[in-house]
């Protein structure tokens, strides 16, 4: 035996027990010397005896007041918390989706939570729709994180609470700002301000329209509680599109990135959310009808309301599978400004004249709106990036055609998936929340650091001349002041003339 | 993962989003049957799916004596025909990591051509570097396993006629063990086996601890730990092959690994974490 494993027997030995705290060389140890103390006759016919016997004799005494406190592991918690879901009046209206008969099309589409884990999920569900009151609910999909995962419910509801508050939070820093100002002011020395503007930030859509036109709920683990995501402004959406970052699972962390991402991760969340929707989320085509909306806003503005249609026959699955034509987009394209419909900065901000006069001659395009494709628009006319097609389309089974299932998988967003199955269709996204890449992410640069102050020539530092440099100036002013005096001097020599 | 206990564990590791349905599940029990039969494994896995823009790879491994020298993979589309992929070579990967980019095309005869143009003074040479996806799937699930297969600690034994094995006494990681990732061991030749310091050599079993730990992986943080189906199951994801998930019920022997991805690496990685 070498060293080290006499070293690591040892240290196996010396380990103590949880029960007894004691240990095995110890006890050797103390053992032996029992045997060479006491030299009984046929000592191996009683060693056990002998080692009871010594461990007997340090028998310390176990009654304690103290008990062990059983420490509660996290499944318990966690049972205890879910047995809620299973105990409850049942309600008779609710606007729960037929969550057995989705999950039994989504196995068929080879997508899938777990059989158990989704009963679970649609009973956390029910308990979010009776809770909340809703108009509609269904589960929008599952985003891992590293830590823990985000299990996703997309609902229609009514309120207008949130946006009051987010206003008077706005007011609030107004207010804040001006104070600050105000304070500037008083001082006797005031610090140099900036003369840094803010580009103008992009008006949030409000509730109910474009990217906000639901709210979405969120939960850990089924039967943990449901925690409803801000509205998603434009500017997160502009920002998540530059960053790649894995979601952790902590609501509240910070999105610790560059460029960097304003807000926790719960806004970085809501603006994936939202890319993902807009992006992923198709319906056969004609399932859905544009509304057309009499006195709303300008007429080009985008429709983005769509409704069910009554007279909606299904598209026979072998016709789905095979030419894409046959889905359409039902939730309306983000643009670059992070909207889903185009608002004009230039309105409504108070310039000085001359200033928006140069900025129109600068860049007149910009006034420009941003058109997206309109709603229901087919998804063979989505742009192919990365040189892969972006969408794959599948039969359920290949055996029994007739009654399968058309499922469509996003190249784009893996982990967004649809299927469509006669009248009925579904769409669920279980992945990472990231867009594909392509070859791979290339974060963006920073940019070139800003100048300290204007450079002109009263500040840039001189070379200092050199001996040479500085004779042949002396050279040149004395040539100069002696041409001078040669013509000046021309009257005065005869003068000097006349005094020698 | 185990396709004697497939029905199980599918169910475990499908809190990533991916399952296999009904049919899939049936044919795979019986041609996996015939597989092992036929090529006369030991025991088979069912090893994942890569996606492919038109088709899917269903993936199977056979194993036999030795569980990790004794490795043969199959891809099938329709779960019943299965055709064996070739040993990845080193030439063959040199060529894969060159010119096969972009998802799997599911079409194994699918040619990946790298035109690279070197000039030498006036002369400008070309040089064509052709694969196949056949080649290519047989490289990517070669370097999935070498990166991040994984077993649960003591679930392989290596025997005295230096065998790995699988260890018939393992009664499964405890709780507590399973929450921490140095109980988790990659499942390949080890490359260098880190020393341990003597504090930790209590523990050390030199016929278990043969294989590399999880948490000397590099970047730190690329395995994901979660406990799942009601915080029963442990779950592990990495992060590095995006799709690989492995599970393992504590106190008990059951574990298993599956990959279902479009069988790329997640090379951005270091901007994720």
């Amino acid at each position: 035996m070498d060293q080290q494993s006499v070293q690591s027997m040892k240290s196996f030995m010396l380990r103590n027990s949880t029960e007894t705290n004691l240990n095995l060389y110890d006890h050797l140890t103390r053992l032996l010397m029992k045997v060479m103390d006491e030299r009984p006759h046929n000592v191996v016919d009683v060693i056990e005896d002998m080692s009871c016997d010594l461990k007997r004799a340090l028998f310390e005494d176990k009654q304690n007041t103290l008990q062990d406190l059983p420490q509660s592991i996290a499944a318990e918690e966690l049972a205890e918390q879910q047995r809620l879901l299973f105990c409850g009046p049942e309600e008779v209206e609710t606007p729960l989706p037929n969550v057995s008969e989705v999950g039994f099309y989504l196995e068929q589409a080879g997508v899938g939570l777990g059989r158990e884990e989704l009963h679970r999920i649609f009973l956390a569900l029910k308990q979010l729709v009776e809770s909340q009151m809703l108009l509609r609910c269904r589960l929008w999909g599952k985003i891992l994180g590293t830590e823990s995962s985000y299990i996703i419910a997309e609902a229609l509801c009514k309120e207008l609470e949130e946006e009051e508050e987010q206003k008077t939070e706005e007011e609030a820093e107004k207010e804040e700002r001006q104070t600050n100002n105000e304070e500037n002011e008083t001082e006797m020395d005031p610090l140099p301000q900036s003369t840094y503007k803010p580009p103008p930030v992009v008006p949030k859509e409000t509730t109910g329209t474009g990217a906000n036109k639901f709210v979405y709920y969120v939960c850990k683990e089924p039967g943990l509680p449901w925690v409803k995501l801000p509205s998603v402004s434009p500017a997160d959406i502009t920002a998540a599109r530059q960053i790649r970052k894995f979601f952790t699972g902590r609501m509240y962390a910070p999105v610790v990135s560059y460029p960097p991402f304003s807000g926790n991760e719960a806004k970085y969340l809501r603006a994936q959310i939202a890319r993902i929707s807009a992006g992923s989320q198709v319906s056969p085509h004609g399932f859905f009808l544009v509304v057309e909306e009499e006195g709303d806003e300008e007429d080009d503005a985008l429709r983005d309301n769509c409704e069910r249609n009554p007279d909606f026959e299904g598209v026979p699955v072998s016709e789905m599978v095979e030419s894409l034509s046959s889905w359409v987009h039902h939730v309306p394209h983000i643009l670059e400004q992070g909207r889903c419909t185009w608002v004009n900065l230039k309105l409504g901000e108070d310039f000085n004249e001359e200033e928006e006069a140069e900025e129109r001659e600068e860049d007149p395009d910009e006034e420009e709106p941003e058109v997206g494709p309109p709603l229901l628009t087919s998804i063979c006319q989505d742009a192919e990036m990365f040189s892969t097609p972006p969408w794959s389309s599948r039969m359920s089974s290949m055996l029994t055609a007739q009654h399968s299932v058309a499922v469509l998988r996003s190249n784009l967003w893996p982990g967004a998936h649809a299927y469509a199955c006669g009248k009925k269709f579904e769409n669920i996204y279980v992945g990472w929340g990231l867009k594909y890449e392509g070859e791979g992410y290339r974060p963006s640069v920073p940019p070139r650091p800003q100048t300290e102050y204007p450079t002109g020539p009263e500040i840039t530092e001189a070379l200092d001349p050199s001996v040479e440099e500085e004779e042949a100036l002396k050279e040149s002013l004395e040539e100069q002041e002696a041409a001078q005096e040669e013509i000046e001097g021309t009257d005065e020599e005869k003068e000097e003339e006349d005094d020698d | 993962m185990n396709a004697d206990t497939l029905y199980y564990s599918l169910e475990l590791v499908s809190g990533s989003g991916y399952t296999l349905n009904v049919e899939q599940r049936a044919a795979l029990q019986t041609s996996l049957t015939i597989l092992k039969k036929n090529y006369k494994f030991n025991r088979v896995l069912f090893w994942g799916k890569i996606l492919g823009l038109k088709e899917d790879y269903f993936i199977a491994q056979g194993r036999g004596v030795d569980e990790i020298q004794d490795k043969k993979n199959l891809y099938s589309f329709n779960c019943m025909d299965w055709f064996l992929l070739p040993p990845a070579t080193g030439s063959m990967m040199a060529k894969v990591a060159k010119a096969a980019k972009g998802h799997f095309m599911g079409d194994p005869s699918y040619v990946y051509e790298h035109i690279e143009i070197s000039r030498q003074g006036d002369r400008e040479e070309q040089l064509v570097t052709k694969v196949n996806e056949e080649s290519r799937l047989a490289v990517t699930i070669h370097q999935i396993e070498e990166e991040v297969a994984v077993i649960p600690r003591g679930a392989f034994i290596k025997s005295p006629q230096d065998l790995v094995q699988i260890n018939r006494s393992f009664c499964g990681l405890s709780e507590s063990e399973a929450r921490k990732l140095d109980n988790f061991l990659h499942c390949r030749e080890p490359k260098n086996l880190k020393k341990r310091s003597i504090l930790e050599m209590g523990d050390y079993n030199p016929a278990i601890d043969f294989l590399e730990v999880l948490s000397d992986d590099i970047p730190k943080g690329s395995w994901s730990l979660q406990f799942e189906c009601a915080s029963r199951v442990c779950v592990l994801r990495s992060l590095l092959w995006l799709g690989l998930t492995f599970y393992h019920v504590p106190m008990t022997p059951q574990h298993g690994y599956i990959y279902i991805g479009d069988g790329s690496k997640n090379l951005d990685l270091p901007f994720m974490l």
